[in-house]
């Protein structure tokens, strides 16, 4: 852990597409159990943010701290173990398994003796998996379609149902990437209080977001992010009156 | 009778090949190399109880081990490329194995005659059933104790978290890694196991074929190992199962009476099958019919 308390440090990152530089040297500090939020218009480098923080690609330059462990080389499954669990901007469910199956397959807790969990952790997923799994139903509202094809469900619950996955395995940190893409106001509105209930256990969550209503209403604390770099961070209130930032989004006068 | 035993003992065999590939398409690989594991578990198991006097039982696990560790060994290299460079990566490995068998001797000499591999020639006289008085019916209802051991185990598997962590991997790969699953780890748990049942498949054919040579092992096999699973479904084992015995039993054996025709008629009824059942022959929605039949029964 930083001095500063926070989990997770970007330093200087740094991503280049081929000439494009869609992550510019970004600093960032997001502090333990806040609801930290991300912004920007289309093609700032959100989503590229959470791809390097997640390790799906290699960055460029620069650092990710988790927990005071640089952790910019770690491969990309490792990421979960150590406690940093993501959602998707397009629905990435494994839809031909069943929404039971679906959080089955995300149990990896640590929590089983060492030695005697290699096998079992294979064929049933550690000793708490299944209870684990039921709490994550329940928490979704799934109970009554656990036995349904995950690909059959209802966009909303496929929704859920993914931020259920990236909970199975009790992560410390969730990357919710534009999770209110697609909803209605009422979805809207139980996400939010989805994501109060989790910062009340202690949660950090980076939220990536388009949703004013959703970013102004739950974050701690705002970055924005335009061109791959940052150009404001602040309380909500204060990000709202940045000229800066309401130039990037509008455009100059 | 005895030409419907071989048929059975065939069908058999053929299940453990294509059960061989569905654990490895399962993760959505691929795979040509399965003749290849096959043909090492034929040689390895052959030789055991030719040269070496093994009984067969041990001998075919033996081979079945010796199919899984090159599986492993080749999983890794493999594995790290996908789609159609797959293909070609095991289809090399393949013609590897067949090419090496090309050119392996190894003869020695057990009473009057020379008994063991020999190139081109291929390995003659592996006659472990005559020997030991077996007939063609001890034989099948050995091969498919195999069968039925391995497609209950694979069923079993299919059940526990293994099935879902294969078929998570093979259908989603980012989503896969981002809930912990190490990808290079479970492509090669599956190619391993694959290669285990080839082994095995491989073993029990050379001793009932009492002849094999490298053109047994070729991309011929390999194609129809990939087939099979295809062809029956991925929803579970008996997919496979059933497409072997459409294939072996109803097209190659069934057609026999229409001479050349036959050949033509295979490959538009494969053609057909795939039209009418794009998801295979035992697909999601016919697992739920027949489900809902018996419960109901």
């Amino acid at each position: 852990m930083a001095e500063n308390g926070a989990i997770l440090q970007l330093k200087g990152l740094s991503k280049n597409f081929g000439g494009v530089q869609a992550v510019d040297m970004l600093d960032l500090d997001v502090p333990q159990g806040r609801i930290f939020g991300l912004i920007g218009p289309n093609g700032s480098g959100k989503s590229t943010t959470v791809n390097l923080i997640c390790g799906v690609f290699p960055v460029s330059a620069g650092n990710v701290v988790f927990g005071g462990r640089d952790i910019t080389g770690l491969a990309p499954h490792s990421r979960l173990t150590i406690g940093v669990a993501r959602t998707f901007q397009n629905i990435r469910l494994f839809n031909h398994l069943t929404v039971w199956q679906n959080l089955w397959v995300a149990q990896n807790g640590e929590d089983d003796k060492a030695g005697q969990n290699f096998i079992r952790r294979w064929v049933s997923g550690p000793g708490s998996a299944r209870q684990q799994v039921e709490e994550m139903l329940d928490f979704s509202g799934l109970a009554h379609r656990r036995d349904d094809l995950a690909g059959n469900l209802a966009f909303g619950e496929q929704r859920r149902l993914e931020l259920a996955r990236a909970l199975a395995a009790r992560p410390q940190m969730l990357l919710l990437d534009e999770p209110a893409a697609g909803m209605n106001m009422e979805e809207v509105g139980q996400l939010r209080d989805r994501l109060m209930k989790l910062r009340e256990t202690g949660m950090t969550i980076l939220l990536v977001e388009h949703v004013m209503e959703l970013v102004m209403g739950v974050t701690d604390h705002i970055a924005v992010l335009n061109f791959g770099k940052k150009i404001a961070e602040g309380t909500p209130t204060e990000i709202q009156n940045d000229p800066l930032v309401r130039e990037a989004y509008l455009g100059t006068a | 009778m005895d030409f419907y035993f071989g048929l059975i003992q065939l069908i058999g065999v053929h299940t453990l090949l294509g059960l061989s590939a569905y654990v490895v398409l399962l993760t959505n690989q691929v795979t040509m190399a399965q003749a290849g594991f096959f043909g090492i578990g034929a040689y390895v198991a052959a030789m055991l109880t030719v040269l070496a006097d093994f009984s067969i039982v041990p001998a075919i696990l033996i081979a079945g081990f010796a199919g899984a560790l090159i599986a492993c060994l080749v999983g890794f290299p493999a594995l790290r490329v996908k789609g159609l460079m797959l293909v070609v990566a095991t289809l090399a490995f393949g013609e590897f194995v067949r090419l090496f068998f090309f050119n392996f001797d190894y003869q020695i000499a057990k009473g009057e005659i020379q008994v063991g591999p020999l190139g081109g020639e291929g390995f003659r006289q592996i006659r472990y059933f005559p020997e030991n008085g077996w007939t063609t019916g001890d034989v099948a209802l050995f091969v498919w104790v195999f069968v039925i051991l391995i497609m209950a185990g694979l069923w079993w598997m299919d059940r526990s978290r293994i099935g879902a962590v294969l078929r998570a991997v093979g259908e989603d790969e980012l989503a896969a890694q981002s809930v912990g699953l190490n990808l290079t780890a479970v492509k090669v748990s599956a190619m391993t196991i694959g290669g285990f049942i080839a082994g095995i498949g491989g073993g029990i054919y050379a001793h009932y074929t009492t002849h094999i040579e490298q053109s047994n092992f070729n991309v011929l096999l390999a194609t129809f190992a990939i087939a099979y699973p295809i062809l029956g479904g991925l929803s579970n084992v008996f997919g496979t199962l059933l497409a072997v015995v459409f294939i072996q039993g109803i097209l190659v054996e069934g057609l026999r009476f229409m001479g050349d025709w036959r050949n033509l008629l295979f490959g538009a009824l494969i053609v057909l099958a795939m039209n009418v059942r794009p998801r295979g022959l035992l697909d999601e929605r016919a697992m739920m019919t027949l489900k809902r039949l018996f419960s109901r029964g």
